[in-house]
Parts: C-alpha cells; structure tokens; sequence
C-alpha cells in the first residue's frame, strides 16, 4: 500500500525523524493559514498525489507570499498532474502539503527496502540526493552505499556509523545521522514497510539532518495487523473498478486493452493476457479469481469486467483446481442472467468437475463461445478480434 | 526416481482440522499419499478419519515418523508452523499458505539458512510425484506418472495447465514443484533444476517463471554452467504493467527491473528453450524432448 508524502512525514515526526514545518491543505484557503503561521517566505508547495517525478511534472511549486500561496495551490487543486510515473491521463490533484523552505548544505539519499533477492533488510544511501536512485545504481555504482541487514539481528550501530562515514558527513551531525537511521529502521520494521525512502534527506544550513521527502509503501500482506496504517489508504488514488474488487478479495488491474478476461491464478492469468495479445487483441485487465473463489465471487468478478466500458469481447479461462469448474459455471450464469449481454464470450474450461460445468453452462440459456483448448481459444479471439470493430490492435 | 517427495514420504498436516486442511488431507490420501499426523495445538487425541491429530509436531514426529510437512495455518501463524516442523527434524516443509508478511518471511528464511530442513514455498500449490506421493493441493489427475520431465513453476494453475500440455502429448513428469509466489520462498529454481539434474530418471525440464525479482535470470545462468538435460522455460507477464503486483506478491516489475522480456532474453542466451506461446508449449516440449 502507498501512502501520501504528508502521512509519511506524520509517521517520521512520531520516530522523532526531522520534517520541515509546515501541513496540508486541501483548498487555498487552508493553504494560506498554514504558510501565515510558517511566516518566511518562500515556502513550499508540493501536490499531494500518489507517483514520483512530481518535480518535473509541476507539481511542486515556490510561493513568496500568502497571496500566491492561495493563488498557486487553487492552480494546482484540481488539476491532473503527468508525470514519468502517473502514465498519460495523469493525476488528479485533490490535496498540497505547504512547507517552510529550508536553507540547504547538502543533499542526500537514503532508503530502506526488503530485498528480495539476499531476503535482508537493505539500506542505500548516497552522497547525491534528490537523484533518480535507479539511474544512479546504473550510472556511478560505486557511489551508492549498501548495508545487508540480517532482519534477526537487525540493525547495529556500526551499520549507522559505517553509512554516516561513508557518507562523509561531518562530526558535526553524523552523530545525528545515527540516531535518525536507527529510528527510520524502527519504523520500518514496526510498520511492515516494503520500502522507505527520504530523497532528498538534507544537512541544513543549521546543521539538521532533516527529510525533504517521504515515501513510505507498506506490505499488504502485513497490514492485518496495522489497522491505524489502514485509515491512510486514499481510495481517491485508485482506479474503482480496482477498490470494488478488493472489496470482494479479487485481484483485478486494469488495464488499456478491450477483451476483458477472468482467469483463477495469477500465473494462468498473466499468461491469458499474453495469449490475448499474441492474438491480435490487447487485454483490457489482469482479474485473479483465484483458488477458494465462491459462485458469488464468479459473478461479482464477471460482472465487474462487464461494467468496463472498453470491453468488447470476454474471455474466461479457467483450469479447474480448488476452484471447481462446477462452481465457476454457476456464478457464469448468474452473472449472466443479470446483466444485458451483448458482446461475445469465449469459455475455455478444464480441469476438476469439468463434465458438471458443461452440463450447468450448455443447460443455461447463456450462449457463449466454447473453446476445446487453448490453442483454439485463441484462435476464436483472434477470429474476433479480425472481425468486430474496435477490437483490432 | 524423483525429487523431494516419493513413497518413503510420511505426511505430516498441519493445520488438519480446518476446513482446508482436512479437505486437501482427505485429497492426498485419495492420491495415495502416506498421510501419517495431523497437527492442530488443542486438538491432540482427535481423529480426521483415520489419521492421529497432535498438539505439537514434536510429538507427532516422535509418534508416528512423519519426514514430511504440509501447512494449511492462516498466514499470521505460518511463520510460527514453519519454524515448529523445522526444529522438529521435518525435512521437507510445504508451506501452502498465501499472505505471509514479508518481513516474517525474511526471519524465518534467515533462519532456516543455518537448519538442514528443506522449505518449499510459502503460497505454492506444493510438490507431486505422479502416481507415488502428492503433497500439495494440484488436481492429482491431470498428471501421468513414471517421468521423464520434471516441472518446476512459481505458480499453481499455470503449472496445472502446464501438466496437462505434457500429458495429452504423453509426456510423463518425474515430479512436478511449485515453488510459490511471493518474494521470499525457501527453495528456488536452482535447487530444484540442481536436484532434477540429479535424478537419474528426469531427462528434461520444464521452468515456468513469471514477472518480478531475478531468480529466472540466476537460474539461466545455473542452467549453463551446470545441466546438461534440456531445460524448456516459458516465463508469463509480457503484457503486464510495470509497478503493479500481478495478483502474486512476487510478481512485480519494480524500477525496470524483472521484466519478462528481460528473463526471456538471459534464458535464450543461456541455452534455454523459451517457449513464447503457451498455447503450443505441449508440442513443444515434445519437439524438444524427442531424442
């Protein structure tokens, strides 16, 4: 789960993290009585929206006065933001954090991430912030610092002297330095973050290790136990179709593609959307209907490729394991019988209880198009994508 | 011959009186499986059919014998199940549970590096060798016993669908491992490819791999310095998006990095026989396979 610039930096004021001052504000006029009470001008304004790049994309922004504060953030509020991140339709702007601008000596980077590939607890660090860190890695590898942290030991104090050091930070805050890592890891693992980073994370001109920025994901899978990091999900940053899935624990992305598809496994069905491209068409979304799936489930998920507009053809593909072809025919047809349907839908279905699935579908008055295999699934989405209008790549 | 799990297995369940649990018990059984304990704290004394319920894997592993694990336990107890088969002397321990935090995962994987116990998973559908021992949640049917190709895949019905492309060309499977989703699993690609290379009875492999993290691309590499049985790969999530996570954990294109196209390329530089279209992969493999 991402969460906001601002609730990250409300998170490292809680570990004692230093943060500019400042708050956020969700219309100019709130804008204007936090850069009053700031009262030292310029002060910043930074969009609020879930992707990077916010920079270069305009949205962030220097105000010299409370007029041009209100003024600057009505701009920004309600406007969609592209960047490198958001893809082309951008995003829509809805809060801005206002800060006091800081008076800067150097600039840093520092992140924390799960890494997958050593199983550790990964710190990075670099003499140059406000960089990408990814084009970096690529560029001048041997300027980033790297510290494997045994997530059973954790981590140690020599890890934060070694990266201070290495950082080539002065003795007058190096010391800070170590008291601030130790408590961004604290956070880290009290949070179940999948990563955090702080980029830039600066020395002030009065000697304050202080975090310009904040980015903090956390592990879904941990998030049972964090109901208070809950209440920081911003529906408002997800597609909807998306949150409505989620709702019926459904895996479902969407995507830009017109031939909607619903598939039980997410391997089976990343390699659907492959087979739909190599057909010719382009799928309009990943859906993982997955293993102890209900009828009900069948038919919220079938139902929900349906209400996408883009959709011009289905195809479910489905290879009956713990979900049993039986129960999928069901919710197909329940699905079926309360909705208007006027597009085609290829079925291909194997595996466990397959002869009780075809009798439930062929016995329905729903009449899609059968596919024996995958191979001749394809090739009937490919027919299709030749022949109906719009659905051509 | 086989890997990981053959007719010497006992079973061990734990997690046997939930509603999984004794489901995919009842279905191992029926596969054969030699099903010896079942484990649930609380529940010692009880029956699910015919098989003993423990309260701890200490004493089931004492009583019974069981060699073998199979966890069924909701994901914020995995970890605790994991850690009580390994430091029980279970060998191999399936752990089948979807939704493990990953920092628990990275504890137990940290610990486990220093205990001779074999981890396979977590959020995989487990390990078959057709016809001997299933110890796993597959549909037993779809797979024809007596090899020569093992399978070894990150998913659970893409393998299935896998199986069955072999099967209906009557290709046989030594023994068929899922190795799980998530970013963190215990046994990778390279130990299953290192003991499939080792049985003498595989004559082949087919590794599908998806999306996210690197373990194809290290595979490839394993594949060419050390295996000289063919190895067929075919790797799912071209089409998709990068940052988003593909219903498995594990599956996400993160910075650029774990692309499918980027595995596909280092797997056909390190002499693997990438089948691009799932839609062919049975005939494909029999292509391959055919000398």
């Amino acid at each position: 789960m991402r969460i906001h610039e601002y609730q990250a930096k409300e998170l490292f004021r809680r570990y004692n993290i230093h943060i500019p001052y400042g708050g956020i504000a969700f219309d100019p006029d709130e804008a204007r009585s936090i850069a009053r009470r700031i009262d030292r001008f310029p002060v910043i304004i930074k969009a609020q929206i879930h992707a990077g790049g916010r920079g270069k994309g305009g949205g962030v922004k220097l105000a010299e006065s409370t007029d041009e504060v209100y003024s600057l953030t009505h701009g920004l509020i309600g406007t969609k933001i592209i960047t490198s991140q958001t893809g082309p339709g951008g995003k829509l702007v809805r809060k801005v954090l206002i800060e006091e601008k800081l008076e800067i000596e150097k600039e840093l980077y520092l992140g924390i991430i799960a890494d997958r590939k050593t199983s550790k607890i990964l710190i990075i660090a670099s003499e140059a912030g406000g960089i990408d860190i990814e084009d970096e890695a690529v560029a001048v590898p041997e300027k980033i610092i790297r510290v494997y942290i045994d997530p059973n030991i954790g981590l140690q104090p020599f890890h934060c002297r070694k990266i201070a050091f290495d950082l080539k930070l002065t003795s007058s805050v190096w010391k800070q330095f170590v008291l601030m890592l130790q408590n961004l890891y604290r956070l880290f693992t009290d949070y179940d973050c999948s990563l955090v980073e702080i980029n830039p994370l600066v020395v002030t001109a009065k000697q304050s290790m202080t975090a310009l920025d904040a980015k903090i994901e956390i592990d879904d899978n941990a998030l049972f136990r964090h109901r208070s990091i809950i209440e920081y999900r911003d529906i408002e940053e997800e597609d909807p179709l998306e949150v409505e899935a989620s709702r019926f624990n459904l895996h479902y992305i969407k995507m830009d593609g017109n031939v909607g598809n619903m598939v039980n496994g997410a391997g089976l069905a990343m390699a659907t959307m492959d087979i739909i491209k190599l057909a010719g068409a382009t799928p309009a979304n990943f859906l993982d209907v997955g293993g102890g799936t209900t009828i009900e489930m069948v038919e919220k998920g079938f139902r929900l490729i349906l209400r996408d507009k883009d959709v011009k053809l289905v195809f479910i593909n489905i290879f009956g394991g713990i979900l049993r072809c039986d129960v999928l025919a069901r919710g197909i047809v329940q699905a079926a019988g309360k909705t208007d349907l006027n597009i085609p839908v290829v079925i291909r279905m194997d595996g466990t209880n397959i002869e009780e699935g075809r009798r439930i579908l062929y016995g329905s008055g729903f009449k899609p198009i059968y596919a024996a295999d995958l191979k001749d699934a394809a090739q009937k989405i490919s027919e299709l994508a030749g022949t109906r209008k719009g659905l051509k790549r | 011959m086989s890997i990981f799990v053959d007719k010497n297995t006992r079973l061990l369940v734990q997690g046997i009186t939930g509603k999984e649990g004794q489901f995919h018990a009842r279905q191992c059984v029926a596969y054969g499986t030699n099903v010896v304990a079942g484990v649930t704290p609380g529940k010692g004394g009880e029956k699910i059919d015919d098989i003993p319920v423990f309260n701890t894997v200490g004493e089931a592993v004492d009583k019974t014998g069981a060699n073998c694990s199979i966890i069924f336990v909701p994901p914020q107890y995995a970890t605790d199940a994991i850690v009580e088969a390994a430091d029980s002397g279970i060998e191999i321990i399936v752990a089948i549970t979807e939704g493990i935090p990953i920092l628990d995962m990275m504890k137990v994987k940290n610990y486990m590096g220093n205990i001779r116990s074999r981890l396979v998973g977590p959020n995989c559908p487990g390990i078959i060798t057709p016809g001997l021992c299933k110890v796993g949640i597959m549909p037993g049917f779809i797979h024809k016993p007596g090899g020569p190709i093992g399978v070894v895949s990150r998913s659970g019905t893409l393998t299935y669908e896998v199986v069955n492309q072999l099967t209906l060309q009557g290709i046989g499977q030594t023994t068929c491992i899922g190795i799980g989703g998530d970013p963190i699993i215990g046994t990778n690609f390279i130990d299953c490819l290192d003991a499939f290379e080792r049985d003498p009875d595989t004559k082949g492999v087919v590794m599908v791999g998806e999306i996210g993290g690197s373990t194809e691309e290290e595979a490839a590499e394993f594949i060419s310095k050390n295996m000289k049985k063919k190895v067929v790969g075919f790797i799912a999530g071209l089409t998709a998006p990068p940052g988003r996570r593909m219903g498995h954990a594990g599956a996400i294109v993160s910075g650029g990095k774990g692309t499918a196209q980027e595995k596909i390329a280092v797997m056909k530089e390190n002499g693997v026989h990438i089948c691009e279209d799932l839609c062919t992969l049975g005939e494909f493999c029999a292509e391959i396979f055919k000398q």
